[in-house]
């Protein structure tokens, strides 16, 4: 027996039961079965707290942000700015100026390849990629490539899904001007060692920009101490409502760059002759933002702080470790992707049934899952497959979830055994 | 929402053992359909003899309604002409998307397919290799008229 008493109590266990009756939306019965959300990769359900706070901007403070005097229009820019501010301390960025509200991931990323690179990068220069990214990491730079004339470099993947690090470093040269990769990969669920690509990336004087869409709901977030000089994610993934993102940027940067969008708001003076641009951040917010969807977002920060991000993540890998080693127990399932370290996803393929059946049978039994190829087309070509399940576990899964799911898979195995 | 309804022995019996499956050597014709969404890849290689379908032939990559559809299609139409191919895909496609149609006795086995109608996200599933039999049957129209082409290519998508 140990004379040492532990210093303080153990954490209480994560309530996902709880938390689950937070989400109205998972209340109901699909095909005849409780829902069975597993596709929270894809989007995340929004909690009571979001769906409130956006109900009370609604019915109690909207109307158009910077514009007015009247109280609603300063009550609807106090929100938006607030919201503003609540985005800057969830990742700890130095300055509400770094933080752009976009629509999303993709439109983050759009904006820096033609706001920063379309200006700076030219024949001769390279971008380099990793070979695990979303379509959204991949065409906005095959577009900057074929504007300026720079070229696109891949650093390749070994079978278990994760970065070769060491021909990733090799690929970096002194022509690399921008590095731009996942935090998390959406096919796969392996975990990027940014903060190293980062360092790396800085020695060899380029910039780097993380697609953090998979990694914003699993892990804190500190762009400061990641290093990183954009970091770009959706709130959607975050509980928060769809068609509001966040593009961080480091102030030096963004202060050097041109407006992507002209509009309204992005000015300070137009005339015809010429126009002057507005100061970080609104001069990349051209037109009237996303108001509601920023409110909800930070609601949505509120909600999974609240929580407590670790607790969740701490959770999420114990359903993905369960789900894992249930998956390994049915024959014929492959999964795909296998790093050591992950992040709540879990891709895989059943011999002999394709993944799209799979979904129809899952789908049938209450259990939502993705199939297809999850916008990461050269991922399923590197493994050779055209598409895989995929099962995503977020802050509400509980572990009947994960029984259901292996219940449903064993189901489609009798029918396609 | 039946799963034996769509997955019916006939069907999970042509998905395992594909009939007329593989390439057509030589051939007069071959379209290739693509499902974008899910990714869905087959061709359909047709060998004509007096305006009808002498021998077909499909290679691809899909789900269990994809392949089944197909291979029950290619052993459907051979010896089909034009007229009788679409007049059969008009029969078929009514018994993907309408509630209430009454597979006519013209479709044999293809009547398997009407469990398809109650999941509306795989229709197109069905219906791709019906598209690509179509375009390889234009493909093969234009042949007759230009003996100097090459076998030529047609990508479809599905509706």
């Amino acid at each position: 027996m140990s004379t040492i008493a532990p210093l303080a109590a153990p954490p209480p266990a994560f309530d996902a039961a709880r938390v689950r009756r937070d989400f109205p939306i998972l209340e109901q019965r699909v095909n005849g079965r409780p829902l069975v959300y597993l596709d929270s990769a894809a989007s995340g359900q929004r909690p009571l707290p979001v769906l409130r706070a956006v109900e009370h901007y609604e019915t109690r403070c909207h109307a158009n942000v910077h514009r007015g005097v009247h109280a609603l229009s300063q009550a609807a820019t106090e929100a938006f700015e607030g919201a503003r501010e609540r985005v800057r301390r969830f990742i700890n960025a130095a300055s509400a100026r770094e933080i752009v509200f976009v629509r999303g991931t993709t439109e983050a990323i759009n904006l820096v390849a033609q706001s920063f690179g379309r200006a700076r990068l030219a024949s001769g220069d390279e971008i380099l990629i990793t070979a695990l990214e979303h379509h959204a990491n991949i065409v906005p730079w095959q577009m900057l490539c074929e504007q300026t004339g720079a070229a696109l470099r891949v650093a390749p993947i070994d079978r278990r899904g994760e970065l070769d690090l060491e021909r990733f470093l090799e690929l970096l040269s002194p022509r690399t001007r921008l590095v731009a990769v996942a935090h998390v990969s959406n096919a796969l669920g392996t975990v990027l060692p940014v903060k190293q690509i980062a360092d790396a990336a800085h020695a060899r004087g380029a910039v780097v920009l993380i697609d953090g869409a998979q990694a914003i709901p699993h892990s804190r977030i500190d762009v400061r101490d990641l290093g990183c000089d954009f970091y770009a994610f959706s709130g959607h993934k975050l509980y928060a409502p769809t068609g509001i993102g966040v593009l961080y940027g480091r102030e030096e940067l963004l202060a050097a760059m041109p407006p992507w969008q002209g509009g309204g708001d992005m000015i300070r003076t137009v005339s015809f002759e010429k126009s002057t641009y507005n100061d970080l951040p609104w001069k990349f917010e051209a037109g009237t933002p996303n108001i509601s969807g920023a409110v909800g977002l930070a609601a949505a920060m509120d909600y999974v702080e609240d929580l407590g991000l670790a607790a969740i993540a701490g959770h999420e890998q114990r359903l993905l470790e369960l789900a894992t080693a249930g998956l390994a127990r049915i024959a014929g399932i492959r999964i795909i992707g296998t790093a050591a370290r992950k992040a709540s996803v879990l891709s895989f393929t059943m011999e002999g049934c394709h993944p799209h059946d799979l979904g129809t049978i899952l789908d049938a039994e209450g259990v939502a899952i993705r199939t297809g190829h999850h916008c990461a087309m050269p991922v399923m070509t590197f493994f050779d497959i055209p598409a895989t399940a995929r099962a995503s576990f977020g802050c509400y899964n509980t572990e009947e979830d994960v029984e259901a799911l292996l219940a449903a898979l064993a189901k489609a195995a009798e029918v396609f055994g | 929402m039946d799963l034996k309804e769509l997955y019916r022995d006939v069907i999970l019996d042509h998905n395992r053992r594909p009939r007329n499956f593989g390439t057509l050597v030589p051939s007069d014709a071959h379209a290739e359909g693509h499902n974008p969404l899910c990714g869905d890849q087959l061709t359909v290689w047709l060998r004509m003899k007096d305006g009808a379908i002498e021998d077909i032939r499909f290679e691809g990559k899909g789900c269990a309604i994809s392949t089944a559809s197909a291979s029950l299609m290619t052993e459907a139409v051979k010896g089909k002409d034009k007229a009788a191919v679409l007049a059969l895909y008009g029969s078929i496609h009514a018994l993907l998307t309408q509630q209430n149609a009454v597979p006519d006795a013209s479709l044999g086995k293809l009547a398997a397919l009407s469990g398809v109608r109650e999941f509306p996200a795989r229709v197109k599933c069905a219906s791709l290799c019906w598209h690509t039999l179509g375009a390889a049957l234009e493909c093969s129209a234009a042949l007759e008229c230009s003996a100097a082409l090459e076998c030529s290519t047609a990508t479809v998508t599905t509706e």
